[in-house]
């Protein structure tokens, strides 16, 4: 039977950017708390749910249209990218940079290339988990 | 300062724990589901409330660390917990669980027996 899910679809749109930003926060807090691109994969990954359950998976995905193997690709290469940008320095595979650089707003702030590794880290993830729900859910 | 905070921690912190207590023992005592969710959903999330606030206002005024994820919590258990009691104890009216023999007024019958007309069901 189909039925008037109004209050699950406001609930869930409101909650979604709720989810999202929490998910960016913990990425971007891993280096120096708990957290990291794992986490942050997941937890983006299961806002992304949240709206597959309170629509359906053709609505989100005219919403959202991200191709996630692309996106698992592209983790993937980010990855093993940021590893070996320190082979064209002359470095051993995997050696990381990091400096403090005054931004704008933001002040003095440490960049650092392990969060380029965080983020293809989180690309894997988030692809990862939604081709596994998508190609289960859509199967009819 | 010190002591007048761990009065208000502790006093909130007791009070979530009576919520979640009474919640426990409705769970357990009424009669259907419904009512149970009644009790499970409003008194629960108020006392998950009532903890997270007092731990808050621990790390905010004993240990000086003012802690904002802890105020999202709240915000997010406030917003999500009713809306799921709402969902699971419609998807179980949907799905046919009787309420209560003594319940005297069912306002959702005729609605959804309507809703079954228009879309041919039955």
């Amino acid at each position: 039977m189909k039925t008037n899910d109004v209050i699950i679809q406001f609930t869930a749109k409101l909650v979604f950017f709720m989810i999202f930003f929490y998910a960016v926060h913990i990425f971007f807090a891993g280096h120096y708390t708990p957290g990291g691109g794992f986490v942050g994969g997941l937890v983006t990954a299961s806002a992304i749910v949240l709206l597959i359950v309170a629509f359906d998976l053709k609505t989100v995905q005219t919403i959202l249209p991200i191709n996630y193997i692309y996106m698992v690709a592209s983790g993937l290469i980010l990855a093993l990218g940021t590893a070996a940008i320190s082979m064209f320095a002359g470095k051993p595979f995997f050696t990381h940079y990091f400096d403090y650089y005054n931004l704008p707003i933001l002040g003095k702030t440490s960049l650092h290339t392990a969060a380029l590794f965080d983020l293809g880290v989180y690309l894997v993830v988030v692809g990862v988990t939604m081709t596994i729900i998508q190609t289960i859910g859509e199967d009819e | 300062m010190t002591i007048l905070a761990n009065v208000l921690v502790v006093f909130l912190i007791l009070c979530g724990l009576l919520f979640l207590v009474v919640a426990a023992i409705g769970l357990i005592r009424l009669p259907d589901l419904y009512t149970r969710a009644h009790a499970a959903s409003k008194s629960s999330t108020l006392g998950v409330m009532c903890i997270l606030l007092g731990v808050f206002f621990h790390f905010w005024l004993n240990e000086n660390h003012f802690n904002p994820t802890i105020l999202l919590g709240i915000l997010f258990l406030f917003i999500t917990g009713p809306v799921g009691a709402h969902i699971m104890s419609r998807s179980s009216y949907i799905a046919g669980v009787k309420p209560w023999a003594g319940t005297g007024r069912d306002d959702l019958k005729p609605e959804i027996e309507r809703m079954k007309k228009e879309q041919n069901l039955k």
